[in-house]
């Protein structure tokens, strides 16, 4: 089953008078329970990409489709709406809420984005806190955790909510190798315990390796994706 | 929303010095604010007290164009048998009334066989007086406070007209009056008392019995120069005088209310007043009302300008917070009510402090039992009190304020682009 679908995607910058084109006719397709990665060297467009499957960001040109639906077409509180539902996100500076616990910082997506009944909460949040190995470290605050832990947090608040997909953009750049991979490590576990798409985009090369489908941009055009693992696609 | 309130406290615990010092600011503000209203009106209900019950009545009745010549104290414009029967009855009627007295009033030469001077005199009925401006009796600083507070015969004083003639209580004066026809007649008088003066009309007039008023100026037929009414409360001054203008008048009143212009009505042959109509103190309690309202727009300035300030320095720090948190889903009314939940407790964590502490600074004012002079007065005792009434308003009118000044950069924060929030440095 295709969960995203890109047909001749583009998105232009414009600042003043000048554009800048980011993403110059992209066609990709990513399958369902599938662990992606964008490659490419800065500036060549995986943020930009990234920002428009998970609707934080409009294409200016062709058609997008992630779990059924054109994001280009949501208006803002449509596609705030859309990505609470259906995405969860993981950033390169893990982005918890300074002044909640590591338990709050999970439960947060849940009561601030969807309403789920204090019980059922807690239950998921229980499971999530053990499943990314953090049981001990629920009532810290993000300051007193390390990097690793603090990803760690939000590759759990990423999917309290059941989400679908889980963007990550550069989700291992803050952090050392060691723990970038086991990082990484995790979130494919999870992607086998759970069933969730995962794409995250990376210019470390070790860290793509471990991508079941990389697509390589350059200059905002994608080359021929190399499949490493059909598995991915099943 | 109990999820928004908790994550809001946090957020303003997090910044605790800024929180601190905003609250502290608007603290403040509502301290001097209360404490201003509760000694102001203090003093001005005092200062109204002493008009109303030591002189004047809450309201008075006139003939028709009396008041316009009320320093020439106008013989010929005093109100018939007739009108004031009609006045007495339409008091009577009223509920709200609780006594009133006919006063007549006469300008007097005033002789202690030695010297000569002038003197405004009001003939009037004592017990009426008394129950009509209870204060009166309590001026009398020399004299009998025994029986009655005037006898037939006898005559109270001005304390400046006593010290200056040199009488003292017992001695005996002459009145000297013209009356309507421009003949002229004398009367001994016994004085009675000596009286302290006040501010303000009539605070330097003497008293008679109004018999011996009527006797000096050989009136043929009981005229009135004035009747002064006393409310039960204070309060309804404003729909009495409606109700006895439309009712003595023939029109409603359009004037004559607390600070404004004398009231006059129309076809009736008389006229009502306000004490505020008759009292210059009247401009002196707009004045304090004026000020009150200033001092209040001041409190609003600070609460709008801190919190504004605070709210735009919440904003502007938590870009990259505000970007992730809407990139995740947040609603866009959840941002914007989560900013205006700061702001509000803000507001309502500076007025809620700032209340107690007026509370108890108002209550340790009337325990200290602080003096103050006031015209003549001396040593008068500042009761600071504040309604509930008040407090809600003032109260109500910063938390108003708090929620107000939030909403701009709450806005702000709930229009955001996530993704030029997250790339915020």
């Amino acid at each position: 089953m295709t969960l995203i679908r890109a047909e001749g995607l583009f998105k232009t910058y414009r600042t003043g008078e000048v554009e800048v084109p980011a993403v110059k006719g992209v066609d990709f397709a990513i399958e369902a329970r599938s662990f992606v990665a964008f490659v490419g060297p800065s500036g060549s467009g995986k943020s930009t990409l990234l920002n428009m499957i998970g609707c934080l960001d409009h294409p200016t040109g062709g058609t997008l489709t992630v779990i059924d639906t054109d994001v280009g077409t949501l208006d803002r509180r449509a596609a705030a709406e859309f990505r609470g539902r259906h995405i969860g996100f993981i950033f390169q500076d893990f982005n918890l809420i300074p002044v909640l616990t590591v338990y709050e910082n999970i439960e947060y997506p849940l009561i601030m984005v969807q309403d789920w009944p204090e019980q059922k909460r807690r239950k998921q949040i229980a499971r999530l806190l053990e499943a990314v190995g953090m049981s001990g470290q629920a009532d810290k605050r993000p300051d007193q955790i390390s990097g690793g832990q603090k990803q760690r947090v939000a590759v759990a608040r990423a999917l309290a909510t059941d989400a679908q997909l889980v963007l990550a953009d550069e989700p291992t750049a803050n952090l050392d190798h060691d723990t970038a991979y086991r990082v990484i490590e995790l979130m494919k576990k999870m992607r086998d315990e759970l069933g969730t798409t995962f794409v995250f985009s990376t210019h470390d090369p070790k860290i793509m390796g471990e991508a079941e489908v990389v697509f390589t941009l350059e200059d905002g055009k994608l080359r021929a994706p190399s499949e490493k693992s059909a598995a991915a696609h099943a | 929303m109990l999820n928004v309130l908790k994550i809001a406290v946090r957020n303003l615990a997090r910044f605790g010095r800024r929180t601190v010092l905003t609250s502290t600011l608007i603290t403040l503000g509502i301290v001097s604010v209360l404490l201003f209203v509760a000694v102001a009106g203090s003093f001005k209900a005092m200062m109204i007290g002493q008009f109303t019950d030591a002189v004047l009545g809450h309201l008075e009745v006139h003939r028709r164009g009396y008041v316009a010549s009320i320093d020439n104290l106008p013989l010929n414009l005093n109100m018939q048998p007739a009108m004031v029967e009609k006045v007495e009855q339409a008091l009577e009627k009223s509920g709200a009334v609780e006594a009133y007295s006919e006063r007549i009033k006469l300008g007097a030469m005033f002789s202690n066989f030695t010297e000569t001077t002038s003197i405004r005199v009001n003939g009037i009925d004592p017990a009426k007086e008394a129950a009509t401006t209870p204060l009166l009796p309590g001026r009398m600083i020399d004299g009998s406070k025994e029986g009655a507070l005037l006898n037939p015969g006898e005559i109270l004083i001005p304390a400046l007209l006593a010290r200056g003639m040199k009488v003292k209580t017992g001695d005996t004066i002459v009145l000297v009056a013209t009356n309507r026809d421009g003949s002229v007649n004398g009367k001994t008088f016994v004085v009675r008392g000596i009286l302290e003066s006040v501010s303000g009309p009539s605070g330097r007039d003497g008293y008679i019995r109004i018999e011996d008023a009527r006797n000096l100026l050989r009136m043929t037929q009981p005229e009135i120069s004035e009747i002064a009414v006393r409310l039960k409360d204070p309060a309804q001054l404003d729909s009495v005088y409606e109700q006895l203008s439309e009712e003595l008048t023939g029109a409603p009143g359009s004037g004559g209310k607390p600070g404004g212009m004398a009231g006059k009505g129309g076809g009736g042959g008389l006229e009502v007043h306000t004490w505020a109509a008759l009292s210059p103190f009247s401009n002196i309690a707009n004045m304090i009302d004026l000020l009150t309202v200033f001092i209040k727009i001041m409190l609003v300035s600070i609460v709008l300008i801190s919190i504004l300030n605070v709210m735009m320095m919440a904003v502007y720090e938590r870009i990259r917070e505000i970007g992730t948190i809407a990139a995740i889903g947040t609603p866009p009314r959840r941002i914007l009510s989560l900013f205006l939940t700061e702001g509000l407790l803000l507001g309502l964590g500076g007025t809620v402090l700032g209340t107690a502490i007026s509370l108890v600074a108002i209550y340790a004012l009337n325990i200290w039992k602080v003096t103050f002079n006031f015209g003549m007065q001396q040593g008068l005792v500042l009761s600071p009190a504040i309604g509930a009434k008040d407090v809600a308003i003032i109260a109500g009118m910063v938390v108003l304020m708090a929620l107000l000044a939030s909403l701009q950069p709450a806005w702000k924060a709930s229009r955001m682009d996530p993704v030029r929030a997250l790339g915020h440095v």
